[in-house]
């Protein structure tokens, strides 16, 4: 349990960063970014591991933090189930973190396939609106995705494993920062 | 740890000693004399100091041979200015990676800095005489009206205050696409390596407007990116040869001579990774930071977080020597990690007979390990302890047993005050140490210290 709550902490710290390199002098560090996302991943494995070992016990409790449904229902005004909007607090963590500034230096993990679009430091475009690139690879998965291109990578991944991923919601990443 | 009585020590540094961030040390290096020193910092201006060569009549130490050893500001210029990439909207930091100086051939030195896209070619040379006696021109420059010539004569050379000039004579611009992190000059003389995240271009010398790219690592699909150059350094003696680092934790020799594209290694230098050692963060923290040739070309120094790597060019398996720097930092990675300090850069240098290896750490510390005993000593680099002309003290972190007056706990560690960048002097026991906006150079009168930790 403490594995999968820290693996939690490591990956809203490591959505933080990433976020807020994009408004860093100098542009995006590559390697930087590199190291946050092989943390990132790092950290989703293990959750996952440990989610699906200890299973039903953990879900009961676990769920209760989640205002997000199993992944393939996602869609945009229901997903912050709290009934919430999805505000961001902050300008700057809108959109796609990285695939704004620089095509070469992107985020290795998920934003390319989404909004090529540029996006300026202050686009305050609501991450509830849909996607235009939201293509999954699992199968039929027809409506268009509102999580956020960073999260999408691992809800990908998490179907490859098998488990139902069940993603951070979006607010509670940004109150971390 | 953190039982005693010292309390956390809360940083006042910004209060009591506010530091400019364009004042921030990013780079030090001695040229291959030892008799000039540069520094680049963070606001893109480069300083050199050089050694006073004459003895001064008080000089206090005795049996000290001719040169006083003080390092004195010799020239003072602007390497970089803040830059704009206007296709990308992204600003160009002015911040000074990398120095490194050319051999010198005549009476002017030569060096290269670079920022994270732009490397520069600079000549500092001296003038300390100047023409006088000119026949159409008076002593201020104006020019004399020709009526008032009544003879000629032959301008001669007077000799002047000494001035030292910076010019640029070279720039090396758009190599590069991602951020340059080293240059190295080759020992042919003519040709230099300059290093990004992703690619590895050589120049030469006499040309700007063309570079040949000798590594790329970039992937079709950067989704598929797993790894990131983080240092390259050519060979001392063979100009066929360079070495690049990477986020893995791997060290590449590459041979120029095999083919023109040195995506292949020659050599690949790998430590296996320990299972029972794994953590959300080896990755990060099996990153090396830097590496560097020994003098004699036969090892490779590498620095990854916790530790420096001795590696024998001849066996590429893994390292011969591991030297542990701050492994009471293990258990601290996930707020090493909250707090950035976990991305810190350290450097870390051979000595002249590469018989000591040097590496910074936190809280102004920095370690010294003699290879032949394999003992480490921890010095701290900080105004307050250190008076000019005094000794250096050894220094203890406490992480358990029989704590010492003098210890530091491990909670009491001041992160922000970091030794990243530092040199050694090329024959002698002198080192430059930059902690944050201050440079420390100290030098060892009798031995190298070989004291137990």
């Amino acid at each position: 349990m403490e594995v999968s709550a820290e693996a939690k902490r490591i990956m809203i710290v490591a959505l933080g960063k990433l976020y807020s390199s994009r408004t860093q002098r100098g542009g995006l560090r590559l390697h930087r970014s590199l190291l946050l996302t092989l943390v990132m991943k790092s950290a989703r494995d293990m959750y996952h591991a440990a989610q699906a070992t200890t299973g039903s016990v953990a879900s009961g409790c676990e769920q209760q933090h989640y205002t997000a449904e199993p992944h393939p229902e996602l869609q945009g005004p229901a997903y912050p189930a709290t009934g919430k909007p999805r505000i961001s607090p902050r300008e700057e963590v809108v959109g796609p973190p990285t695939g704004a500034e620089d095509k070469e230096n992107l985020c290795p993990t998920g934003p390319a396939q989404h909004s090529r679009k540029r996006r300026g430091k202050a686009a305050v475009e609501p991450d509830f609106l849909p996607c235009k690139k939201a293509k999954l690879e699992q199968g039929s998965c027809p409506q268009q995705l509102a999580v956020n291109p960073l999260l999408m990578d691992y809800a990908k991944c998490s179907s490859e494993l098998g488990a139902p991923p069940t993603p951070m919601p979006l607010q509670r990443a940004i109150a971390a920062c | 740890m953190g039982e005693d009585a010292e309390s956390p020590k809360i940083n006042h540094t910004f209060l009591r000693d506010y530091v400019t961030e364009a004042d921030v040390i990013s780079t030090v290096e001695f040229n291959q004399t030892g008799d000039l020193l540069a520094t680049g910092d963070k606001g893109g201006r480069v300083v050199i100091f050089q050694r006073e060569t004459e003895s001064k009549g008080e000089s206090e130490e005795v049996g000290e041979t001719g040169d006083s050893g003080e390092y004195n500001v010799y020239s003072t210029f602007q390497s970089h200015e803040p830059d704009f990439d206007y296709l990308k909207s992204l600003e160009i930091e002015e911040k000074i990676n990398k120095i490194r100086w050319l051999p010198q051939q005549n009476a002017a030195h030569f060096l290269l800095s670079t920022n994270d896209k732009t490397i520069k070619l600079w000549k500092v040379s001296e003038r300390d005489k100047r023409p006088e006696g000119y026949n159409l021109k008076d002593e201020e420059g104006r020019l004399k009206d020709i009526s008032t010539i009544t003879s000629l004569q032959v301008p001669v050379l007077k000799p002047t205050d000494l001035m030292v000039e910076v010019r640029p004579r070279r720039v090396f611009s758009n190599g590069h696409t991602y951020h340059v992190n080293s240059i190295s000059v080759n020992s042919d003389g003519e040709t230099y390596l300059s290093a990004d995240d992703l690619r590895i271009n050589m120049w030469h010398l006499g040309i700007t407007d063309r570079s040949f790219n000798i590594v790329d690592i970039k992937p079709a699909n950067m989704e598929d990116l797993t790894e990131v150059i983080t240092a390259a350094e050519f060979h001392p003696h063979h100009c066929h040869l360079f070495v690049y680092s990477s986020s893995k934790g791997t060290l590449r020799l590459c041979d120029m001579r095999a083919s023109a594209l040195c995506d292949k290694h020659t050599k690949l230098f790998e430590e296996p990774e320990d299972p029972g050692s794994r953590s959300f963060f080896s990755e990060i923290i099996s990153s090396v930071s830097d590496v560097k040739f020994s003098h004699s070309g036969r090892y490779l120094l590498t620095r990854d977080y916790l530790t420096a790597k001795v590696w024998d060019l001849n066996m590429d398996k893994g390292p011969v020597e591991t030297y542990q720097v701050h492994e009471y930092l293990r258990s601290k990675l996930c707020s090493l990690y909250e707090n950035d300090c976990i991305f810190d850069k350290f450097e870390c240098v051979w000595n002249s007979s590469d018989s000591v290896i040097m590496t910074g750490a936190y809280n102004s510390f920095f370690r010294m390990f003699d290879r032949e005993t394999g003992r480490g000593v921890t010095l701290e680099a900080w105004r307050e302890s250190s008076k000019p002309r005094a000794v250096l003290r050894t220094r203890r972190v406490y992480t358990g047993g029989k704590r010492r007056r003098g210890d530091v706990g491990v909670d009491s560690l001041d992160f922000t005050k970091k030794i990243l960048h530092m040199a050694w002097h090329p024959s002698e026991n002198i080192i430059a140490i930059a902690a944050t906006n201050n440079l420390y150079i100290f030098q060892d009168r009798v031995n190298p210290e070989t004291q137990a930790q």
